[in-house]
């Protein structure tokens, strides 16, 4: 590879492209009350923090991409309002980190 | 009737497995339980694990471990946004095997393996198994209950090695809910690149390593680290910074490992590297006051759960090894008496406070706390020590002592006072 730019997977799509997930039906993480997000949270640190860019703000309320997790647990620890359910995904389910 | 193990590790990481095996080893019956596919599913670090503790566990390890490479030598940078002053150490000694320091590991083949020698000496895995709650009769943990159907098992004792989020910890309320200024979120990925690039990048030869520390700009300037590491083919790099700073000024973690791989710096040595995995991983840094209760009736918490990490000195697979050693200790000696009683668990916890694991963290217990709060340090100094090494070194006619005398003009600007206030508290913090 030549060039200036190393960069070849630079944005969140791709990144989270080379993870292996294996996805539950249900979601292991809940926005516990949608209208603190709307009302009392203007930074909604979760859509930037999350390292999975989990979080999204959508219209009016805050979608759950749970399906992309890494089950770090940022977001139980940095949501201003403890309003993140927050539990492991079922056994065997969740992220499957290969390499490192 | 729920089935009845001598003791229950709850995750199959350093601590967990390193409390299984020597459990084992001496003849009790273990249940271990990992909720990942496998051992290593969900456990991501940098990638530096030292010798001596798994070494009191497995003499000659890395003859059979999936180790990286062994490494000689440490650099440490000093980071602004175009330079570095660049320090460390490579030494011919931890080329030997007889004075090996630490390797570099890829997690999700090394945790296998050592769940795997686990395994060998008696210990019972199941993959693929959630712990929902600890099992607590009138105050005594007597087992866990899981996700899997009857999915309640007995046992003396319970080890928590559940990692950095324990819930279970939580649960039985041995820590308060953890701050955001007590964890670094780390983002990282592997790189793919030919062993004999790495070996010409980073002058080294063949079977050895190299890591780097970066500080600074590596992180804007906000309280963390980055890192890059040579594995065999491969190299990790990775940008942690804690959650109260990332929150603050509103980054994306992803963002800033990619500003740190295209710093100037680092943008040759990775240059037509090829991503191959991307992680996410909260590593704990409250240190030594964010230690929660040890050890009750019948219940020993360790590893990451316990927030056993040094985060000055990048150590935590081996204090999580040690921890699980200790714990084996206690519930060895427990096994003898036939009370898994707090008063004689509690042994676990005298010895983890007086080891180097609980010294180390009181040395440094309220480091990370400073350089929260007084961010000159990162931001201001790192960048005035670049300024002044560039100064220095450039010939440009003015003399030595002028060069010397704007430098030390430059480090007093932000006020004399100020200026020792600050070393003497980097120096009290440190020392």
């Amino acid at each position: 590879m030549e060039g200036d730019e190393i960069m070849t997977k630079a944005t969140i799509e791709e990144k989270q492209y080379l993870v292996r997930f294996k996805a539950d039906k249900e979601s292991h993480l809940k926005i516990i009350n949608q209208s603190i997000c709307l009302e009392h949270c203007p930074d909604k640190p979760c859509t930037y923090f999350c390292p999975g860019e989990v979080y999204k703000f959508e219209g009016d309320r805050i979608q759950v991409g749970y399906e992309g997790c890494h089950e770090c647990g940022s977001c139980r620890i940095g949501c201003p309002h403890n309003n993140i359910e927050w539990k492991y995904p079922k056994g065997g389910h969740g992220v499957i980190f290969q390499l490192a | 009737m729920p089935e009845k193990f001598d003791v229950i590790v709850v995750g199959a990481g350093p601590a967990g497995t390193s409390c299984g095996y020597q459990c084992a080893k001496n003849g009790l019956k273990v249940l271990q339980i990992e909720r990942g596919e496998y051992p290593g599913a969900k456990n991501v670090m940098g990638g530096v694990l030292y010798k001596q503790q798994l070494e009191e566990i497995i003499p000659e390890f890395w003859k059979e471990a999936p180790i990286e490479r062994p490494i000689v030598e440490q650099r440490m940078w000093l980071m602004d946004e175009e330079s570095a002053i660049t320090f460390g150490y490579k030494g011919q000694a931890w080329a030997n095997e007889a004075s090996y320091n630490n390797f570099t590991i890829l997690r999700a083949k090394f945790d296998q393996w050592f769940a795997g020698k686990a395994q060998e000496q008696g210990v019972t895995l199941i993959n693929e198994t959630v712990v929902e709650e600890c099992l607590v009769e009138d105050g005594k943990v007597i087992g866990v209950r899981t996700d899997r159907p009857e999915g309640e098992v007995l046992a003396d004792v319970v080890v928590l090695a559940d990692g950095v989020n324990s819930l279970l910890a939580k649960q039985l309320g041995f820590h308060h809910d953890i701050e955001p200024a007590q964890v670094a979120l780390t983002v990282m990925e592997v790189l793919k690149l030919p062993s004999e690039t790495i070996n010409e990048r980073f002058n080294l030869e063949d079977g050895q390593g190299c890591t780097i520390e970066m500080f600074g700009d590596a992180t804007k300037g906000h309280l963390g680290t980055a890192f890059l590491y040579t594995n065999k083919d491969s190299l990790n790099i990775g940008v942690g910074a804690t959650l109260s700073s990332i929150v603050k000024v509103k980054m994306k973690p992803y963002e800033l490992l990619e500003y740190v791989k295209n710093h100037p710096m680092v943008k040759p040595l990775i240059q037509g590297a090829e991503e191959a995995e991307y992680l996410a991983h909260l590593i704990p840094e409250g240190g030594y006051h964010a230690i929660p209760k040890l050890v009750g009736d019948g219940v020993i918490v360790a590893g990451d759960a316990a927030q056993l990490v040094n985060g000055i000195h990048r150590e935590g697979s081996n204090m999580a090894m040690k921890s699980g050693s200790y714990a084996a200790e206690a519930i060895l000696l427990a096994k003898q008496t036939g009370r898994f009683t707090e008063d004689v668990l509690d042994i676990y916890r005298e010895k983890v406070y007086e080891s180097f694991i609980g010294q180390d963290l009181k040395k440094y217990k309220d480091a990370t706390e400073t350089l929260e709060t007084h961010p000159q340090y990162l931001k201001e100094y790192i960048p005035m020590m670049n300024r002044a090494a560039r100064e220095f070194f450039t010939v440009d006619g003015a003399s030595k002592r002028e060069k010397q005398k704007g430098i030390f003009n430059m480090f007093m600007e932000r006020g004399k006072i100020r200026t020792v206030q600050d070393m003497y508290r980097a120096w009290k913090v440190m020392k």
